[in-house]
């Protein structure tokens, strides 16, 4: 494949760092009471690059990241950007926070019978009024949008195919294209190459880092592959127990780290 | 473990606590039917009587009257036009309360319970005392028999509707939400794709049984070619009865074979 | 890079535009021939105001007749589901295409189809004149109607069991009625148990109202009332039967997991 086309979001200007940068203070999360899966994290997220978050299932990364564009609600704490408190907002006020907030899922979460097309441009329907959505008429801009997105992760041609006819690999592509619609100010994916195999994580991780780079927003991925996390990210978040116990770059993650963050040697050997 | 052990373990097919609910289950049918046989009215030579008297009947039946053909047969496109209006007017109604009614969508547990009641209720009045009410609302004619289809078939797709909803797929939904979609694009890109084939299904399913109900909507005055059959029935010409029996039949046979169709296609 | 002109986002699905636009004419066609009109609409408004005001507050007072007419189409309705169960049972045996030679399915397949294409109203007029007033017509009646849909849903359900597990219990020695307890029934009776809780629902939906043309059961007193224009008796009896058909439906529900 020759030169991809440029991954950018129609908004790449280069953000100072507290504008860009996403912030979360003392967050904290108890499905039920007396049992925190968030136990006071804190984080000043980059405000750029691949950020991983790595640690044991069970230990609140996908909690943390569903909070951040509110689909689950925390019990306490802020969740700072761009001048606002992500985790006060409701109604109106969270849809319109929520779609400059793309989100990448493990299973994909297309909508099976749509075209992919369709499928693309389900990441304008925060932005589009009901009429134009029902009746397909998209503004003619965010249709080239979504062809060039089509192709620059990697599916020329597959614009009227339907979404259960692709492979993982494609599926997910598709799901990238999609948060990329949405213009975002940051980008989240949980756990986005869990389903599939380790050659097309590879190329998935690949495209998200492109992402990172052409775009200049920060791509924040929950990852269990901790080689796949030191190969792409610029910053690595360990956690264990609901707690963040490493924040740095991946070449200062040593074993000792690893340890903290997963318990026991027996996996590492 | 020795093997007294395992002589000692008895297979038991069910839970002591299931056992018991299905013997009382079985009492309670043995108990119900053997009540009502002993206190139903019948009179016993009635029953001996019946088969000669049906008999008797269908020999008045033959032949049918060939005269009365074309009076049917308005009456039947009559009919068709009460069901399948009826069954319009039904989803049209039942599409939002069946919104309403389906916990992903409404989270509201006192709104899923309206929805719910206004289905229940829908469902357990017959369509014939629907008619009656239409009836005694807007005078005599297909219009009572139009809405009386209608107000019966609502609780039935809407029922079965709120159910599809309920089984969609929750990811796509959730990422809708997350793209910050509102509830109508969510509904329109998110829930209508998954539902869409039920949808029609149910419809369908529903028509074909509105077919049936629509046909005797005219006894009680409420149009379609129950009016006709009524009329037959009161002078006693058996022989105009027989014909209107056969059409509905014809008719009802043909309905099914369009369901079965139009059904393999959508699926 | 494809021209700009072969990426068409979304194709314009004729057959289904075509199809709408179908709809809607023949609403607009059907609406005429069937004389709505707003006038008459608003007519019947004015008559439904009227109308819901003599059926409040429900008079109960007749209690003991509505009460022994309920409980006549409880009783029709029991006896109708069990006879036209058993009855159902030979004859979903013989329309099973699986089981059964072409000569012997076919014919009882019309025969179902037949006992299934008229509303059970019609058939209890039939058997009303047939063999007179009273509950017993209107059990003949339910017991084709429940003949007409247990036995076809009997049949399919025979149809798709897999022979595998006939063939399995077979190799093992049984005969034919052993094979059909262990190899058949254990497949089909959890759909069976359904089909029955569903077909006695029905039952007694229809049980309430195969009085009005003369099968017994709480339908002719509902009538009676309704033409002497007692609107608050008809309120109460309908609020009974809506109450009997829930109650119904709740027994209904716990036998489905009973017996699952």
């Amino acid at each position: 494949m020759n030169q991809p086309a440029k991954l950018a979001t129609a908004t790449a200007q280069p953000v100072g760092a507290d504008q860009g940068s996403l912030v979360i203070h003392r967050l904290r999360k108890e499905y039920r009471a007396g049992h925190p899966v968030l136990r006071e994290v804190t984080i000043d997220f980059p405000s750029a690059g691949v950020i991983a978050i790595i640690g044991p299932s069970g230990t609140g990364k996908s909690t943390l990241i569903r909070c951040i564009n509110g689909l689950v609600r925390p019990t306490a704490g802020e969740i700072l950007f761009r001048g606002q408190d992500l985790a006060k907002l409701t109604g109106g006020a969270l849809r319109q926070a929520r779609r400059r907030i793309g989100m990448v899922f493990q299973e994909y979460n297309l909508v099976e019978r749509l075209t992919v097309m369709e499928n693309i441009l389900c990441g304008r329907l925060g932005y589009v009024p009901v009429w134009r959505a029902w009746l397909r008429k998209f503004p003619q801009r965010d249709i080239d949008r979504a062809f060039d997105l089509l192709d620059s992760v990697g599916l020329p041609g597959f614009a009227a195919q339907r979404a259960d006819a692709l492979s993982g690999g494609q599926r997910q592509r598709v799901g990238i294209a999609r948060a990329i619609m949405q213009e975002p100010d940051i980008l989240l994916a949980d756990e986005p190459t869990s389903s599939l195999d380790p050659k097309t994580s590879v190329e998935i991780m690949e495209i998200l880092q492109r992402v990172a780079q052409d775009s200049g927003i920060p791509v924040i991925v929950n990852i269990h592959n901790v080689e796949l996390a030191r190969r792409f990210a610029s910053r690595i978040i360990g956690m264990t127990g609901g707690e963040v116990v490493y924040n740095g770059p991946p070449d200062g993650l040593t074993d000792a780290d690893l340890k903290k963050i997963y318990g026991g040697e027996n996996w590492m050997e | 473990m020795t093997v007294a052990d395992t002589l000692n373990r008895d297979w038991q097919r069910f839970t002591p606590l299931r056992r018991l609910s299905r013997f009382a289950f079985y009492l309670a049918t043995l108990a119900a039917l053997v009540t009502s046989l002993r206190t139903i009215d019948v009179i016993p030579e009635f029953l001996y009587d019946a088969p000669d008297q049906m008999v008797d009947l269908f020999v008045r039946m033959w032949p049918p009257d060939p005269a009365y053909i074309a009076p049917t047969v308005k009456g039947l496109i009559e009919t068709l036009h009460i069901a399948t209006l009826g069954t319009i007017i039904a989803i049209v109604l039942a599409l939002p309360i069946g919104l309403l009614a389906a916990r992903n969508v409404t989270p509201n547990p006192l709104l899923n319970l309206l929805a719910k009641f206004i289905f229940v209720t829908s469902r357990s009045i017959n369509s014939l005392v629907w008619a009656l009410l239409f009836v005694a609302v807007f005078g005599p004619g297909p219009l009572a028999g139009t809405l009386a289809i209608a107000f019966r078939s609502i609780g039935f797709t809407g029922k079965l509707f709120a159910e599809a909803l309920e089984e969609s797929n929750k990811g796509s939904i959730e990422a809708l939400t997350a793209c910050g979609a509102s509830k109508a694009s969510t509904f329109l890109f998110g829930y209508w794709p998954q539902v869409r084939p039920s949808f029609w299904s149910i419809a369908l399913f529903r028509w074909d049984i509105n077919i049936r109900e629509s046909a005797v909507l005219g006894i009680v005055g409420a149009g379609g070619v129950g009016v006709a059959l009524d009329t037959a029935l009161n002078l006693l010409y058996w022989d105009q009865v027989a014909v209107v029996l056969i059409a509905i039949f014809l008719v009802v046979i043909l309905a099914e074979i369009i369901v079965t169709a139009l059904r393999s296609r959508i699926l | 890079m494809m021209s700009r002109d072969s990426r068409i986002a979304f194709a314009p699905n004729w057959p289904t535009r075509i199809g709408w636009l179908a709809l809607a004419v023949y609403v607009v066609y059907a609406g005429s021939q069937l004389g709505f009109s707003a006038d008459r609409f608003s007519t019947g408004l004015e008559h439904g105001h009227r109308f819901l005001a003599r059926m409040f507050p429900p008079n109960f007072s007749r209690w003991e007749l509505i009460a022994s007419g309920i409980a006549e189409s409880i009783q029709i309705a029991i006896i109708a589901t069990f006879f036209g169960i058993l009855l159902s049972l030979p004859v979903g045996l013989l329309a099973a295409r699986n089981l059964m030679p072409a000569w012997v399915s076919w014919p009882t397949r019309a025969f179902i189809a037949l006992c299934r294409s008229f509303h059970p109203i019609i058939v209890a007029i039939l058997f009303v004149k047939a063999i007179g007033f009273g509950a017993l017509a209107g059990v003949m009646a339910l017991i084709v109607a429940s003949i007409g849909f247990i036995s076809k849903l009997f049949a399919e359900a025979i149809e798709e069991i897999s022979l595998k597990q006939v063939e399995a219990v077979r190799a093992t020695g049984a005969g034919f009625l052993s094979t059909l307890i262990m190899g058949v029934q254990p497949q089909v009776l959890p759909r069976f148990i359904g089909f029955a809780t569903y077909q006695l629902d029905s039952n007694l939906r229809n049980s309430t109202m195969v009085g009005i043309v003369g099968g017994g059961g709480i339908g002719a007193s509902l009538f009676t009332a309704y033409q002497r224009f007692d609107f608050d008796v008809v309120l109460a009896i309908l609020i009974i039967i809506v109450s009997l058909i829930m109650i119904a439906e709740i027994v209904s529900g716990w036998a489905r997991r009973v017996f699952q």
